[in-house]
């Protein structure tokens, strides 16, 4: 029975509660390392409790009147019906792909296309791999998501059920991305607390392409929680596009270790949502690592999102690419917080960082935040932040040679995100998100006409 | 009916009471090539910005008739669909737009707009071959993004090559010499002289007499203080590189 959260008693009450009775039950699970971090979880929780903006890292987003709501838990097994048709009509055309859908959280095995891997891959559910691949669970499960600091974190490890389990052995290439097609679908408002895990071990080579969505007009929120692991010459390219419907909220957690001579990259496009959090940890453990964060947000409405990140340069020797970008049209806020970490030891790290932002309102806001924090003295770093509105010199010289202004705003827009676009090494995603893209800023000038 | 009738025109910047044009007149018609010469102040740039349609100005009295209708009515764009073209004195750089989609779509605008059909990609790009040689402007250049990482010489070029692809009836190049070295004067001057044609008229703004060794003018304008003060044939632009702008500030002043 799905558990349903009663909004008279406060909100970390009812998260404690709802522990209570679904642990051992609806919470037991298959594998035990996954049970054994279900109390420390709910402990540091109840310590912790649900952010508020009084907390310095949600200063700007105030979580907790989300969370606060009459949500349903779906604990049990069960998930609802999808039609083909629906998934059908959120299908990225052209994209040939080992495709994987979950449903609240749980891989929907009727509905996933995953076709054949290379020798020794799995994509399954989180929830299998505890049963049939406990050994590869039990070395990284838990491992690099840290919930001491972190509520929202330790939240999801507590009530962890079920999410996208990849494993790639070593030396092996998955030609074909991993395209993992996220739907929740509910009546009732409802919170879902995904788990995945993705085991690139040394010398393999995967794409990881993750889009959410909801089909449903009730309030969603989704609380994730994703861990990366890449080995020695590894390399793990990773997407993830938030096309949640706008009454859709979610705090996403991506914690990545990788180490020496591997690649990280990760890219995340957000479209639509209420709130989005998502917090974004790479820690480079080895020499000669790179690591690649990307991320794009295009405001409208009311919408509100907050990106923050950290790379912890724990190793010297290693780089790091950092670049988002914002357009902030009507009443929508941004929020930016990107932290790189370079400690004492870590000599000779390059480290960029940049987040650039367009506010198209009076009513949009933008809050950046870069920081670096250097403890080496043998680096190069440099970070940057720039918001602003479109170059009205630019839009003239468009117009001047027979342009429209609204599309010579558009060109503009599409320019200012083309480098993020650009940076999608998928071509049937790059041609759909450009597509994305584009409808978006043609909307923002329809509606002002 | 002239192509260009300007007319007593006086020109405010927007939120200042400072008047940059204080009456101009000016007639141009097709077949002609005006130069207007004044120094650094006179308002020469200002009168460029007012025909191609800059917001930033406000005509407060004059008017402006394009052939025969009322140019200031019309909004930039709608300007370049009837054939006006103003090459930048300094082109703007637009990085991550392309130079090639935005100039077909440009083009495109403007073939629509005289009731032509579109340009299809092949046709499009033999157009931008042939054209772009006109001003030896290489084509690889076309495939970067509008400017960006152009050297000057390339800048101006570029204003001239999109100048052929758009084929205006006015155009408008302001100060597009200056900056320049003696061998992108002549490529850009031999760009415009091929250009010249009997339903096509220039006006063509500078600082200096020595661009018009290579384009020669029909008339010659002199701009002093938000006027013109003097026109003539193109002797006076010799005249004037012999006695000096303060010969006709004098003057003016003088007549005054």
């Amino acid at each position: 029975m799905p558990t349903t959260l009663d909004t008279s008693a406060p909100a970390k009450d009812r998260f404690l509660s709802a522990f209570e009775m679904s642990n051992g039950q609806a919470l037991n699970g298959k594998n035990a390392s996954i049970s054994s971090h279900r109390e420390a979880a709910i402990q540091r929780f109840a310590e912790l409790g649900v952010p508020t903006n009084k907390l310095e890292a949600w200063k700007y987003t105030d979580i907790s009147k989300i969370v606060d709501r009459e949500y349903t838990l779906p604990l049990s097994m069960n998930v609802p019906d999808v039609d083909a048709s629906d998934l059908d009509d959120v299908l990225i055309e052209d994209l040939d792909a080992h495709r994987v859908v979950t449903v609240n959280g749980r891989v929907h095995n009727g509905l996933s296309d995953i076709g054949t891997l290379p020798d020794g891959v799995v994509v399954s559910s989180l929830a299998d791999a505890g049963a049939n691949h406990p050994d590869i669970v039990e070395a990284h499960y838990g491992k690099y998501a840290d919930f001491e600091d972190e509520a929202m974190t330790a939240l999801n490890t507590a009530f962890v059920q079920d999410g996208l389990f990849v494993y790639v052995p070593s030396g092996t290439a998955v030609e074909k991305p991993i395209y993992a097609v996220h739907l929740t679908v509910s009546d009732a408002d409802v919170m879902i607390q995904p788990r995945h895990l993705f085991v690139v071990e040394d010398g393999g080579i995967a794409t990881i392409i993750e889009m959410q969505h909801t089909l449903t007009d009730a309030r969603v929120f989704t609380n994730t929680v994703r861990e990366a692991y890449v080995g020695a010459r590894g390399n793990l390219d990773h997407y993830i596009g938030q096309v949640e419907s706008d009454a859709s909220s979610q705090v996403q957690t991506t914690a990545a270790y990788h180490e020496d001579n591997s690649v990280f990259s990760t890219n995340t496009i957000t479209l639509s949502g209420e709130m989005v959090r998502n917090n974004l940890t790479i820690t480079p453990d080895g020499e000669f690592c790179e690591s690649n964060l990307y991320g794009l947000y295009l405001g409208k409405d009311q919408m509100h999102v907050d990106n923050q990140t950290l790379v912890d340069h724990v190793h010297a020797d290693c780089v790091s690419n950092e670049l988002y970008k914002n357009v902030l049209n009507d009443a929508s806020k941004g929020v930016f917080n990107g932290k790189v970490f370079v400690r004492p030891d870590s000599q000779r790290i390059n480290a960029y960082q940049s987040n650039k932002s367009i506010v198209l309102s009076n009513e949009a806001n933008m809050y950046t935040k870069p920081e670096l924090e250097i403890y080496a003295d043998d680096v190069q770093c440099s970070h940057g932040a720039t918001s602003g509105q479109l170059d009205e010199e630019g839009i003239f010289y468009l117009r001047s040679r027979g342009l429209s202004e609204k599309r010579a705003r558009i060109l503009m827009l599409q320019a200012f995100a083309q480098d993020i676009v650009d940076e999608i090494r998928v071509d049937a995603l790059r041609e759909h998100m450009t597509h994305r893209l584009r409808e978006r800023f043609a909307s923002y000038f329809d509606r002002s006409e | 009916m002239a192509l260009l009738e300007v007319k007593n025109l006086h020109v405010s910047v927007e939120d200042e009471d400072i008047e940059i044009l204080k009456g101009v007149d000016l007639t141009l018609d097709t077949g002609e090539v005006h130069a207007i010469m004044g120094p650094n102040g006179s308002g020469k740039s200002t009168l460029a910005a007012v025909l191609a349609g800059r917001e930033e100005y406000v005509v407060t009295q004059g008017e402006i008739l394009y052939d025969g209708e009322d140019l200031l009515e019309l909004e930039a764009e709608e300007r370049a669909e009837k054939g006006v073209f103003l090459a930048f004195q300094y082109p703007v750089e637009l990085p991550g737009v392309s130079m090639t989609n935005f100039l077909r779509e440009a083009v495109n605008a403007v073939r629509e707009a005289r009731g032509e059909e579109e340009l299809g990609a092949g046709d499009f790009l033999k157009l931008v071959r042939e054209r772009a040689k006109l001003v030896d402007l290489s084509a690889d250049l076309t495939k970067r993004s509008v400017n960006e990482g152009f050297s000057g010489g390339e800048k101006k070029r570029n204003e001239i090559f999109q100048l052929a692809m758009l084929e205006p009836r006015l155009a408008i190049l302001d100060e597009t010499d200056s900056g320049l070295d003696i061998d992108a004067l002549r490529q850009v001057s031999d760009g415009v002289n091929k250009l010249r044609s009997d339903d096509r008229g220039f006006l063509v703004i500078t600082h200096y007499q020595r661009l018009l060794d290579y384009i020669v003018p029909d008339h010659v304008h002199v701009m002093v203080d938000g006027r013109v003060v003097r026109s003539g044939d193109k002797n006076l632009a010799v005249q004037l590189e012999e006695k000096g702008y303060e010969w006709v500030r004098e003057e003016a002043a003088a007549a005054a």
